[in-house]
């Protein structure tokens, strides 16, 4: 059953069940997994490694078909790419043979639409994120972060409505990592767009949260549901706090009841 | 449906960075062409000092040995055979050219159009390539006879077949190995924006096999090389093969090493023309 939020829901997912055949038997990713997203809101979703966190996310994507269960976005069942719909990988994931400027278009490129009403919007979103006057550079030729930078500049471009990012930093040294939180936070503030964003870093998820969406290790199930109500724009100092620092807690007793690490730890040592 | 899209419905979302360093091929882009780069301006006059050093030491030693020029001639005198003889060397050339480009547009054609198609399909490729690695490891130039006697000694074609098959293949297999890279994560990225799978294949597929394409491409037009040289040596009136017959069976020396001479000019051009090609469309990769 979707849990109600207090908007407009924009992303719901009914039911989700994912198992993927693999060569040596099932994987049971996602088990009956429910949520229901609200239009403008900023969700992560964590859990630990193998979690089905991406794949809950790559379904809504239109790229992973569900094994059972639906997701609709905007009231429209995802049964491939939605149009609305923007995605940043693991990985910048820049075309290595075309420039940034190149890459930045390429969604234009795909969908044989013309970049020239959206041309003012990448030239803003450049500046944003400090890659202006970079635009003829060859990824190979351009820092981790500033790939991501990219990446993230090449998914805004074309104006989605909503953002599912898998896991983006996870690359990134903990320093770039701050500043492209910070980022995603001012976009997110900026644009008011819905953002789905994929983690195993608690610290990150609180951060930069509304809501804080637990899955339980394998198979994935909605362990619980955390709202974050630190005031906005929050700071990274802010994340040493004690507030910030009880939710912390609170998440990860929650991610530990399903996955006790001392208990593991206690069982391995007679 | 293609490879990337059957791959990427079951692999379960993770990327693996490496996925491009662990193809095997024939051969990689970056030894053909960045390990011997000429880097700078002093490079060049070097390798270019050496070589003079090399034929002046030729020349002396050929000079103070008295070596007979039917023996081995000097530097000077094949230089001499090639100014004065060129007229006649050049209608063989032509010839030779005509054989190898005719010859390995068809083959490289060929080879691209396969290498394109069979990757799509795993099993009629896993058929498919024992096959071509027949036509790769079997000298070609052994069929010339045949194709002579019943195509006639002075055509052609012979020696365009020969050409063809091969180049054809040596081209088909780095291409192949090309075309076999898939990176899910450029394909889940182009697939994410609604591409078709013609636009995978144009923006995604064939960027990435380029390199491996090139690499191909330059390793058959060299093989492409020899076997027309080979061809014209056993089955033909002209061409340059048939000329190092001809001079060496009458002790013309000069003439011979002249030949030879063109026949390295030729191969090395290949190698420069896509030396030059690979920098510009596939540097990204080294």
């Amino acid at each position: 059953m979707p849990i109600p939020g207090s908007a407009r829901p924009l992303v719901t997912v009914e039911h989700a069940t994912k198992v993927y055949d693999t060569g040596s038997g099932t994987v049971h990713a996602l088990e009956d997994l429910s949520l229901s997203i609200d239009q403008g809101e900023f969700v992560c979703i964590l859990g630990p490694s193998g979690c089905g966190k991406s794949t809950l996310l790559w379904a809504m994507s239109g790229l992973h078909p569900l094994t059972s269960g639906t997701i609709t976005i905007d009231g429209t069942p995802v049964t491939g790419p939605p149009k609305q719909l923007g995605m940043i990988f693991q990985d910048a994931n820049l075309l290595p043979w075309r420039n940034l400027w190149q890459n930045i278009l390429f969604p234009f490129e795909i969908r044989r639409q013309s970049s020239a009403p959206y041309q003012e919007r990448i030239r803003v979103l450049l500046d944003l994120t400090g890659l202006a006057g970079f635009e003829t550079k060859m990824p190979r030729e351009l820092s981790g972060g500033m790939q991501q930078r990219a990446s993230i500049v090449r998914c805004l471009g074309f104006d989605p409505d909503v953002i599912l990012m898998d896991e983006p930093f996870g690359a990134l040294d903990a320093f770039t990592r701050d500043e492209m939180n910070l980022l995603i936070q001012k976009i997110w503030m900026d644009t008011g767009k819905t953002i789905v964003f994929v983690t195993h870093n608690v610290t990150e998820a609180i951060f930069l949260a509304d809501r804080v969406v637990v899955l339980s290790p394998r198979p994935g199930r909605l362990a619980r549901i955390f709202p974050i109500d630190l005031p906005r724009p929050r700071s990274i100092e802010q994340t040493f706090e004690r507030p910030f620092i009880e939710q912390v807690l609170a998440v990860k007793a929650t991610i530990e009841r399903g996955h006790p690490a001392e208990s593991r730890l206690a069982g391995a040592t007679p | 449906m293609s490879r990337g899209e059957t791959d990427l419905r079951q692999a379960i979302p993770r990327f693996d960075k490496d996925a491009l360093h662990h193809e095997v091929g024939l051969s990689g882009m970056t030894g053909l062409t960045s390990a011997t780069a000429i880097r700078s301006g002093r490079d060049a006059l070097v390798i270019v000092a050496i070589a003079v050093v090399l034929v002046a030491l030729l020349e002396f030693w050929l000079t103070v040995s008295d070596t007979p020029s039917y023996v081995m001639p000097k530097p000077t005198e094949i230089g001499r055979a090639l100014w004065e003889n060129f007229d006649l060397f050049r209608p063989h050339m032509f010839s030779t050219l005509r054989v190898l480009v005719a010859g390995y547009v068809i083959g490289a054609a060929c080879g691209l159009f396969l290498a394109a198609t069979i990757t799509q399909a795993p099993f009629i490729e896993k058929v498919i390539t024992p096959y071509i690695l027949l036509l790769v490891t079997t000298p070609m130039i052994a069929l010339v006879p045949l194709l002579s006697a019943k195509l006639g000694y002075d055509s052609l074609a012979p020696r365009i077949i020969v050409v063809a098959l091969a180049s054809g293949p040596l081209v088909m297999i780095n291409a192949a190995t090309g075309f076999r890279r898939t990176d899910l994560g450029k394909i889940a990225l182009a697939k994410s924006y609604g591409a078709s799978t013609l636009q995978l294949f144009t923006k995604i597929r064939f960027p990435l096999a380029l390199p491996m394409i090139i690499v191909g491409l330059m390793v058959g037009a060299i093989f492409g090389l020899l076997t027309a040289v080979g061809a014209e040596m056993v089955g033909s009136s002209e061409g340059l093969g048939n000329r190092l017959v001809y001079y060496s069976s009458r002790v013309q020396m000069d003439n011979f090493f002249a030949i030879i001479v063109i026949l390295a000019v030729i191969g090395i051009t290949d190698y420069v023309i896509f030396f030059w090609i690979g920098k510009k469309w596939a540097s990204w990769e080294s």
